[in-house]
């Protein structure tokens, strides 16, 4: 069990945080660039979707980025209003758009592989259609958080939708499921039941790259919003400065 | 034909297999890209302020 | 318990005295819903096929256009304030609140459904269906209605705000809403449908009145 104390200073986060980044920016790169190499090279063409089936390797890990981040979020969000911790502040407001991200491609993904599968650019799959309500939830959720003039009230306020989204993710997913199954019984799904070990090493790798690239960007967010703390605090200062100094012969 | 047209044209589903990765690339490039630019400006704006600060009280 | 009757009463007789916006939402689902068959044709059989899922979707509009008077007012003139320092839980009166919402938009909802089915060929034997569905379902607009409402005061465009917010949590009340009244329709049980929606309102009448009078305290911070 990590002490979450450890983390709580957002100096010895700083210090962490710069020791850890040179490493997930390498790991990002050759992740990412080993991931590539067998998915678009050193793996066989799927016997039924042919090269088609390359797509899976960024649409599948895509997912679980998509799945996983809102989870995160909702687990962030918890410990923000719960402990009233300010880096699961910080971390819930860097990682939102990331996860927005990854759904987002996981849906675009699906509709250019949809397409030479079903015939079409939009099925009403449970999957696809499940994941576009989860990219909703995340609208809401940035758009909650940057509709505020107060930047910390934004942030309570999102905290409370992520967990309210959080509880209601499950009941969706049972919804749109059983009403998929009432509407089209899907003919192909995407992925299938059996996946051969030729497609899980692209499958594997791709998904640690895209965990890697998560943690380089997050680190990077999330030391932009704690300069941006300080900046709020110095120019709060530097206001009531302002106040006991006369205005005449100041710079502009 | 050749190893690499034949790689391009990834056995007629070129037109799907390199939208969908073009598309991770300009998303998570884009996302990459904006998030150090966020950086870069807040870590400007402190600098800024920092200084005045310090110039201001000296005066 | 007290606040729950107090906050009920006030908001009823506030809606009494100007009964205007609780018509005004009764008159934007009926004429919303009859602008469909200019555009999808006059058939009997294409209405029939799809007005119960008309009729659902033009609730969860109307359900929206209301909600942004649901607190609004009240944290305007400050007696959000009040209600906040008043004795009893927060949670009581959030209940209250979304119990006087309900009684001047849902209930008056449900009751211009017979209306509309005859406008929209509804199938006879669906109509009880629906109604009871509309009965378990519209509550539940309204409770998780409060969460997005709360949630959204003080936020710049906070009605556009709140219909993003709370439109994808509704999903499911349409989904079973709709199943009960074509199950109905295909000579099968609308009775798990309408368990499930029961199951839904018991959810979101133990969770919502938490999450909304958290927000609510936020907003008055």
């Amino acid at each position: 069990m990590i002490d979450l104390a450890t983390f709580a200073n957002p100096a010895r986060f700083s210090r962490i945080a710069g020791r850890v980044f040179p490493w997930a920016v390498g790991a990002t790169a050759v992740l990412m660039a080993a991931g590539l190499y067998f998915a678009l090279f050193a793996s066989p063409p799927d016997y039924q979707q042919g090269e088609s089936v390359r797509i899976m390797y960024v649409h599948v890990p895509a997912a679980w980025m998509a799945l996983s981040s809102y989870t995160l979020l909702a687990v962030a969000s918890a410990v923000a209003l719960v402990w009233r911790h300010l880096l699961a502040d910080v971390v819930a407001r860097a990682m939102a758009p990331i996860g927005a991200c990854f759904t987002f491609l996981c849906l675009v993904t699906g509709s250019l592989w949809g397409k030479p599968m079903w015939g079409t650019f939009w099925v009403w799959d449970a999957r696809l259609t499940s994941v576009l309500v989860l990219f909703f939830l995340y609208l809401g959720y940035l758009a909650l958080q940057n509709a505020f003039d107060d930047p910390a009230r934004g942030l309570r306020a999102s905290a409370i939708l992520a967990l309210v989204g959080f509880v209601n993710v499950p009941i969706i997913k049972f919804s749109v499921d059983w009403w998929n199954t009432l509407h089209q019984p899907a003919s192909i799904k995407l992925g299938g039941p059996a996946i051969d070990a030729s497609m899980l090493v692209p499958l594997i790798l791709m998904t640690l790259a895209f965990e890697a690239y998560f943690v380089t960007v997050l680190l990077l967010r999330m030391r932009t919003e704690l300069v941006r703390g300080k900046l709020r605090s110095a120019r709060l200062r530097a206001a009531e400065a302002d106040e006991y100094l006369p205005n005449i012969g100041k710079p502009a | 034909m050749s190893p690499l047209s034949e790689f391009l044209a990834m056995g007629g589903y070129a037109l799907f297999v390199w939208p969908a990765m073009a598309m991770v690339a300009v998303v998570l490039g884009g996302l990459l890209f904006e998030s150090l630019r966020q950086l870069r400006s807040a870590e400007a704006d402190l600098a800024a302020v920092e200084d005045r600060a310090r110039n201001g009280s000296r005066r | 318990m007290s606040i729950f009757f107090a906050v009920l009463r006030r908001d009823l007789m506030l809606a009494l005295r100007s009964p205007a916006e609780s018509l005004m939402t009764v008159g934007f689902f009926v004429i919303a819903a009859t602008l469909v068959p200019f555009g999808v044709g006059p058939e009997p059989e294409t209405l029939a096929r799809i007005a119960a899922g008309l009729v659902w979707v033009m609730a969860l509009l109307a359900a929206l256009l209301s909600l942004d008077r649901l607190f609004q007012a009240d944290y305007e003139d400050g007696s959000l304030d009040l209600l906040l320092l008043s004795p009893g839980q927060t949670e009581i009166m959030v209940l209250g609140k979304v119990a006087a919402h309900w009684l001047t938009t849902g209930l008056p909802l449900i009751i211009s459904v017979p209306l509309l089915a005859v406008f929209l060929h509804l199938p006879l034997e669906a109509l009880p269906a629906l109604l009871a569905a509309m009965l378990l379902g519209t509550p539940v607009l309204s409770l998780l209605g409060a969460v997005g409402a709360a949630l959204a005061l003080g936020a710049r465009r906070g009605g556009a705000l709140t219909s993003l917010l709370v439109l994808p949590l509704f999903i499911p009340v349409l989904i079973f809403g709709v199943a009960a009244p074509e199950a109905a329709v295909a000579d099968l049980a609308a009775r798990p449908h309408l368990l499930i929606l029961a199951g839904l309102f018991f959810g979101a009448l133990v969770l919502s009145p938490w999450a909304a009078a958290a927000a609510l305290r936020l907003a008055a911070e």
